[in-house]
This record gives C-alpha cells, sequence and structure tokens, in this order.
C-alpha cells in the first residue's frame, strides 16, 4: 500500500490551468445565445489520461446582461448549484503521443451540470505548442432536458434544446 | 488477520482509478482561490411598483419603461371604473457602469419632467468576502411645466422644482424572498402654506416572494410620519401609499400589474401627492412595462 502511495506521488505528472475557455451557443431562428466562461479550471495527469474540469456558472458572460442573470436565476440555479464539474479520462491515452501534431482522443467520464450527473463520451484533441503547454479543444453538444434545466414555454422558440459548447483548455506542466 | 488485510488491498486497488478521479478534481477545488458570489436579481425590475428596487440595469443597457394609473375603482361605471382617466409616465434609464445609471422621465400627472441618477454603491455577497445586503442611492429632480396657478404674482423658475433622496437598502433571504427599507426625503421648493413642510421625511419598506421561475409577488409601503403635510390636495388629506403588483417576466420585458392609492409614478408622488383611501375604495389599477436594450455590448463580445 506505501509503495503504491508513493508511486502516485512520483509518478503523477500534472498538466493545470485556471484559464480555460468554455463558450456556449443556443441557436434558433429567432435569437442566437453565446455564452463565455473563461476561468475554467481543469487538471489532466499524463500518466494515466485521467482529467477533471470545474467551473463557476456564474463566471459565463453573456451577451446581454439580462440573458445572464435569467441563465443564473431561472435555468442552472446558480445560486443551487454553483459549479459545474467533469471528471473522467481519455481512452488509450499515452503521453508518448502528445507531441506537436494534433491527436484525437475519445473522453469519456461524468459531466455534472445542475446538480445532475452523465455519463458522456466526447472527442478531444491534444496538441502541445511551441511553449511546450498541452491544448486541447472539443466540441459537443449537450440536450438541456439530460440535466433537467427547464426552459418555460413563453421563451421555448428561443432557447435550443440542445446547447453546443466549445472547450479550449491550455494546460501547463505543474511544478 | 492475513484475510483482512488482503481484502483491504483488493479494495483498495479496486477503488484505486476513481480514488485518483477524485483527487484530481478534489485538488482543483482545494487549490483554487477562494471567490465571492454576489447576490443577484434582488428584484425583478428597476421598480418594486412605482419607487425604486436596488436593482440598477447593466453596463451599456438601456432600459425603457412605460407605466399607467388609471383613475380610481370607485368612480363607478360611466368612466368604466377608471379606466378613463389613465395618467402615464415615459422614460429611459441606461447603464454608464455595472452600478451606476442615469435615467429621465416625464409624468403626464401634473406635466412633471424627471431626471435621476442612481447608484448602486454596497452589493450584498458571500463567499471570499461577505456582505449582508444591497444598498442603493437615488437622487431625483423633478421640473413641474403646468401653468402658474397665480401668473399675476412673480413667479420663479426655482418654484417648479422638487427633489427626492432615497436610500435603499435590500436583502434577498433565499431564492424566494426580498426585502427592502428605503428612507425617502422629499423637497418641495413651493409649498401651499408655511405649516407644510419643504422637506417631508418617510420611512419605506418593499417586499418581494418569487412565486414561480418568471412571476413575483411584489408590495410597497411609505410611511409619513404626521405633522409634515397640512394641506389638502383637492380637499382630500394625504394618505401613505401603499402598493401592491406582480412581476412578470417574458425574455427581455417584465411586466407589471398593480393596484396602488397613488396615481403619480416617482417618488415624489408616493410621498406627499398620494390621497387615495384604500379602505374607501380609492385605488387604481395600473401596469408597468419595461424593455431593456443592449446598446453597448460586454468586452468578451465586441
Amino acid at each position: 500500500m506505501a509503495f503504491i502511495g508513493l508511486g502516485l506521488s512520483v509518478f503523477g505528472q500534472k498538466f493545470l490551468t485556471r484559464t480555460g475557455t468554455i463558450q456556449f451557443f443556443s441557436e434558433t431562428d429567432i435569437e442566437n445565445i453565446e455564452a463565455i466562461n473563461n476561468q475554467v479550471s481543469s487538471v489532466i495527469n499524463i500518466d494515466n489520461g485521467e482529467m477533471a474540469f470545474t467551473l463557476l456558472l456564474k463566471a459565463f458572460a453573456f451577451e446581454k446582461a439580462l440573458m445572464q442573470e435569467h441563465f443564473n436565476e431561472k435555468y442552472v440555479e446558480s445560486e443551487k448549484f454553483p459549479k459545474s464539474s467533469f471528471k473522467g479520462s481519455i481512452v488509450d491515452f499515452s503521453s508518448s503521443d502528445l507531441s506537436k501534431t494534433p491527436k484525437e482522443y475519445s473522453v469519456k467520464g461524468d459531466l455534472t451540470i445542475h446538480g445532475i450527473t452523465k455519463k458522456i463520451e466526447v472527442k478531444m484533441t491534444l496538441i502541445v505548442n511551441s511553449e511546450n503547454q498541452i491544448i486541447g479543444t472539443s466540441i459537443f453538444t449537450i440536450k438541456l432536458e439530460d440535466y433537467d434545466i427547464k426552459v418555460p414555454s413563453a421563451v421555448r422558440s428561443q432557447i435550443s434544446e440542445t446547447i453546443e459548447i466549445n472547450v479550449k483548455l491550455d494546460y501547463e506542466k505543474m511544478d | 488477520m492475513k484475510k483482512w488485510i488482503k481484502t483491504a488491498c483488493f479494495l483498495f486497488l479496486g477503488v484505486n482509478t476513481s480514488i485518483a478521479q477524485d483527487d484530481l478534481l478534489d485538488m482543483l477545488e482545494e487549490s483554487a482561490e477562494p471567490t465571492t458570489d454576489y447576490t443577484i436579481a434582488t428584484f425583478k425590475s428597476t421598480r418594486l411598483v412605482s419607487g425604486h428596487s436596488v436593482e440598477t440595469n447593466a453596463k451599456g443597457v438601456m432600459q425603457y419603461l412605460i407605466g399607467h394609473r388609471f383613475g380610481r375603482l370607485n368612480s363607478g361605471w360611466r368612466d368604466l371604473f377608471g379606466i378613463d382617466n389613465a395618467t402615464i409616465r415615459m422614460g429611459f434609464e441606461y447603464g454608464l457602469t455595472d452600478n451606476i445609471n442615469i435615467g429621465i422621465g416625464r409624468s403626464s400627472f401634473q406635466k412633471t419632467y424627471d431626471g435621476m441618477v442612481k447608484w448602486k454603491f454596497l452589493r450584498q455577497q458571500s463567499g471570499a468576502t461577505n456582505f449582508p445586503f444591497t444598498a442603493t442611492f437615488v437622487s431625483n429632480i423633478y421640473v413641474d411645466s403646468r401653468k402658474w396657478s397665480n401668473p399675476d404674482r412673480e413667479n420663479y423658475f426655482s418654484s417648479r422644482l422638487n427633489f427626492n433622496h432615497s436610500l435603499l437598502i435590500a436583502r434577498k433571504f433565499g431564492n424566494l424572498f426580498s426585502l427592502q427599507l428605503m428612507p425617502t426625503i422629499v423637497h418641495r421648493n413651493l409649498v401651499e402654506t408655511t405649516e407644510d413642510k419643504n422637506t417631508v421625511f418617510a420611512l419605506g419598506a418593499g417586499a418581494s416572494v418569487r412565486l414561480t421561475g418568471s412571476l413575483r409577488l411584489n408590495a410597497e409601503y411609505h410611511y409619513i410620519p404626521p405633522g409634515q403635510i397640512m394641506s389638502r390636495i383637492g380637499g382630500e388629506e394625504v394618505q401613505n401609499s401603499f402598493s401592491i403588483g406582480v412581476d412578470l417576466e417574458t425574455g427581455g420585458h417584465v411586466f407589471q400589474l398593480h393596484l396602488t392609492n397613488s396615481r403619480g409614478m416617482t417618488e415624489r408622488y408616493l410621498v406627499g401627492e398620494t390621497t387615495g383611501r384604500w379602505l374607501k375604495g380609492d385605488i387604481h389599477f395600473g401596469f408597468n412595462v419595461s424593455r431593456v436594450f443592449t446598446v453597448k455590448k460586454p468586452k468578451e463580445f465586441k
């Protein structure tokens, strides 16, 4: 047991970001809604491909201040569920595959939004840039109903049931 | 004993992966800088009913407000229970910053133009820093543009001016209930008699209860300590203002429907110009419609 504990701390090579970006888009005929969060925290363990991220929902900025208020107050209920998080791992990951040419992986794990956790599997591209940062990008969609996010009937035509999520994470090696 | 250790080892190894994942998430949470969580949506609109709430428009947001107050419900069928005698106020308010708003408006009641400055100088917050309430200062100036009631004497422009200053202190309790206190002064440059105080003090209180995600019940009351206003208006004594209403929100609009004993739609009329008595049925039906426009986009969207 002591050996395993030691093993984790010696080989647990981690890369971290506190300034990752997550954007989301809702597109309908009537209104397009876009929001950006530039304060996403994420960590990736390049020894075993495990990764996690967490963000504050109130840190999403919207083009219209009222949308931001409605998002927090009515849809994701940020006062009850302030954070959204993911934990999982990159499938068939090997740190030796990391290079300056992009490689697409599958990422599997648990995504928690609005207090509800669902298993997801999404594609993610990893590349190492000239400053030796690992850049992770991913585009995927989620359904509002999967996370019990209710849209009042009066605005149903303005909010898409499927939300596109763009992720860009710039990991730096942890000391 | 040995068997026990074996089992423990097995369990430990078996759940090893998930422990490591929890560690990553825990590590992120534990090493994060603590953040301050500012309370949002204490009230749904910049108005409780007729008076200001602590809320301000965000930077770059223009709000168009239109309000109607009909005549008294007890005015009878010939006036269709007050519908024939509407007063209107239109106004624009703009967010210079998230916390400082300026505005202009015009009321048909007493043909009055008004200008406003509003500053939210404290915000209810929790987390890295804590503060128990939101505080906003609002100042109004009013210009009465009616013809002089006595044109034969020497009249001064300053006699057309009235002022209001209110301190609004509000707290949101949980997600359902908000309370606001508003000590208010109204200064009238010209009053009817020497017994009427130029500066009238009132203490206001308001509350909002969330009924559903888009529907709230609001009430607002202004108490005027006695001995300040002696003159009657149209033969009636000045009353404390009480209003009750609902907010209904749909996208960029807020509709507010209410019942009130005040005809005017700004602080000056709530304090010192309200003559309706609820118990006699001197109740006005009214509504506000508020629409916001984003004039300047936030920096992330430029």
